[in-house]
């Protein structure tokens, strides 16, 4: 999956003498390469699921894998502004509950709420709840872990209550037809290409006119063969999801088209790596979590901007539960699960995202967040236990904390 | 400062806190700034003068009050007493933003960088030019490599290149570029060699003696006597608090400035 929006920093041409495996890689991809061994990993995995099993590459499971990973993506997007302040939310599973809740039970028949009215007060709530984390952690001084691991208990704990209450026996079904296509409904074949050709038209115009700018400027530019090298990349993995979304998966009914969240998620993911690369607000973002003092004394309002990450946090988290509630058809105290928490640290570290601050996009998540649909779309393919799922998922995370971990220490032996 | 002043190496401790000794052609004139930690006298009535376009070297011991003093120009802390001119001109700084916005660009040891961001980055941190909202890389780019060449500091191969992938002299480098690059009229900088090997070190210095020849004043705390005697326009020693002497350097040897440095007078023949 690749992205509009692509980072400021270029690597500097490489001089000739250094041939290394990560040099040349540098010079083709430019400053991303560190998603390589990340994409590498999701491509071995596909192809290891799909010898082991002849229908993973199905257009229906394919569809099915990416409804799974959306919840993963934008939890692991909600905890990316929070790690790349160097801080963490351990309550987003339980705010995305509660916005799943919030949207389910206000579109109900018994409240007949709009379904715009629902999803606005769903999110406005999450915002809030991560705006109170954050002024918690700000103004106390204390350490974000604990603070939203108790506040993981609080919303939990509330939740159960609302739902206890609003409706005997403790669940609220969807009934609006809008949250139900969520993940439910998809887009007809022809808007399917409309879709996918304008991304890539967008992709090809903003990095050409990067390019341009930058010469007309007498910039140093990236090699053009980047630029081709990326766009042929995107062009036929966008054309093969297209192709596949647009063949027919249903048994009985004719069901095709792609999924409605995927340009949700394309939509969410323009507009965050926008504000993140290109606007003060997201330099502002990195430099906190690169060097607080620094960022300090530049005379940013460090605090400030680290209760907008928890706000940021909350309100991601809370179009997740959109997403959570609609694929599971509506949300009951039986259907809350504790570990959403985890998938979502665990789908912005998989791809990348540092737990030490300061490095971090917002297409980490979405790579990380479509490894563990993989991962447990393919390990149920291949009939593993769910415990063994839990397992194996938990290796995963381990690796990518160590990959971290090790990234950073080279990264300090360089200066 | 007067000339009679730039004779001998003179105990400007018992100079009258009086703007009739200031000096209007001087950068930052101190007369009798103090400063109290409650009952520690970290800073007793120190006179100094720092000129623009020359190198004053600030040196002393290990708690002789260099830090506290700089501190009190940068605007970190108040002096507990004592006046401070600005050309010439009486001033209070209360905050760091006030000493900035007067042109005092104070580098720190630790240079306050974020190693995640490339120089430009850091060259702009909290002051990013917009268009329209949006950052406009290509003018920040374009500004960061004129000031880097300005200076010479010609060792960075782009300035696209993250912080953290710097030397130890690089680093330094950008620090001080970005305060010029705000138009700093006087850089402060704290033990600007002290982690650097011989060859950054000498850069460092370079880049020094060229801020000094672009009209910029240059106040530096070193405990290396020999970088002070290879770059230094002027001397001020400091001793338990006290600002014991100042002048040209032409006026200090290094066995002198040793013994201003360890007993606050000199005892042997200069």
């Amino acid at each position: 999956m690749a992205t509009s929006s692509e980072p400021i920093p270029e690597t500097p041409v490489l001089e000739l003498t250094k041939t290394t495996l990560t040099a040349r890689l540098t010079s083709v991809i430019g400053s991303d390469v560190g998603i390589v061994p990340v994409l590498i990993a999701l491509v071995v995995l596909i192809i290891y699921f799909e010898l082991r099993s002849s229908v993973f590459l199905k257009p229906d499971n394919i569809t099915n894998l990416f409804i799974q990973a959306i919840v993963y993506i934008f939890l692991g997007m909600a905890e990316v502004w929070l790690l790349l302040l160097g801080e963490i939310d351990l309550s987003l599973g339980w705010v995305a509950g509660m916005s799943g809740s919030i949207a389910a039970i206000y579109t109900n028949i018994e409240f007949g709420w709009p379904w715009w009215l629902a999803f606005l007060t769903a999110l406005v709530v999450c915002t809030a709840i991560g705006g109170l984390w954050g002024v918690i952690v700000v103004k106390l001084n204390l350490p974000s872990f604990i603070v939203t691991l108790a506040g993981s208990f609080i919303v939990e704990g509330v939740l159960l209550y609302i739902l206890d209450r609003v409706f005997e026996g403790g669940g609220a079904p969807s009934q609006s037809t809008v949250l139900n296509n969520l993940t439910v409904g998809n887009l007809t074949p022809t808007w399917t290409w409309i879709f996918t050709i304008a991304v890539i038209a967008i992709s090809a115009a903003v990095m050409i006119f990067r390019e341009r700018s930058r010469r007309a400027a007498g910039l140093e530019v990236p090699p053009f063969y980047r630029i081709v090298v990326k766009l042929v990349a995107l062009t036929v993995v966008s054309v093969a999801l297209a192709w596949l979304f647009n063949t027919n998966r249903g048994a009985f009914i004719k069901i095709e088209g792609m999924p409605f969240a995927v340009p949700l998620v394309f939509a969410v993911l323009g507009i965050y790596s926008f504000i993140l690369a290109r606007t003060k607000f997201g330099r502002y973002m990195y430099a906190i979590g690169g060097n607080r003092e620094a960022a300090r004394r530049a005379g940013i309002p460090v605090n400030r901007y680290r209760v907008y990450a928890f706000m940021l946090g909350g309100f991601t988290a809370g179009i997740a539960g959109l997403f959570y509630v609609s694929r599971l058809g509506g949300y009951s105290s039986s259907s809350t699960d504790p570990s959403l928490v985890l998938y979502a640290v665990a789908a912005a570290v998989i791809g990348g995202t540092s737990l030490y601050g300061g490095r971090g996009k917002m297409t980490y998540p979405v790579v990380g967040g479509i490894i563990l649909a993989v991962i447990n779309n393919g390990l149920v393919l291949i009939q593993i236990t769910s415990t063994m799922v839990y397992v194996i998922t938990g290796v995963v995370l381990l690796g990518a904390i160590t990959v971290d971990s090790l990234a950073r220490k080279s990264q300090t032996l360089l200066k | 400062m007067s000339e009679s002043a730039t004779g001998e190496p003179v105990n400007a401790g018992a100079v009258a806190d009086s703007d009739a000794g200031i000096d209007p052609s001087m950068l930052l004139s101190l007369r009798g700034v103090t400063k109290h930690f409650g009952a520690v006298q970290a800073l007793r009535r120190v006179d100094l003068d720092v000129p623009a376009g020359q190198v004053t070297a600030l040196v002393g011991d290990n708690g002789a009050g260099k830090s506290t003093l700089i501190k009190a120009v940068a605007g970190i802390w108040e002096p507990s007493s004592g006046t401070m001119y600005w050309q010439g001109k009486k001033i209070d700084i209360h905050t760091p933003k006030e000493a900035a916005l007067l042109g005092i660009a104070t580098v720190y040891q630790d240079l306050a960088l974020c190693d995640n961001l490339d120089i430009v980055a850091n060259m702009y941190l909290g002051f990013e030019s917009t268009k329209n909202h949006v950052l406009d890389e290509i003018t920040m780019e374009k500004r960061t490599q004129q000031t880097l060449k300005d200076l010479s500091v010609t060792t960075v191969h782009s300035v696209r290149q993250l912080v953290a992938s710097l030397s130890g002299g690089q680093r330094q480098s950008v620090a001080v570029a970005r305060a010029v690059m705000r138009d700093a009229k006087l850089v402060i900088m704290d033990e600007p060699t002290a982690a650097l090997g011989v060859s950054q070190t000498a850069q460092v210095l370079a880049l020094i003696k060229t801020l000094a020849s672009r009209g910029i004043g240059v106040l530096v705390i070193s405990h290396n006597l020999n970088d002070v005697f290879e770059v230094a326009d002027r001397v001020a020693v400091m001793y338990l608090g006290t600002l014991v002497s100042s002048g040209p350097v032409a006026n200090y040897t290094m066995s002198s400035t040793v013994d201003l440095i360890t007993t606050g007078v000199v005892s042997r023949a200069a």
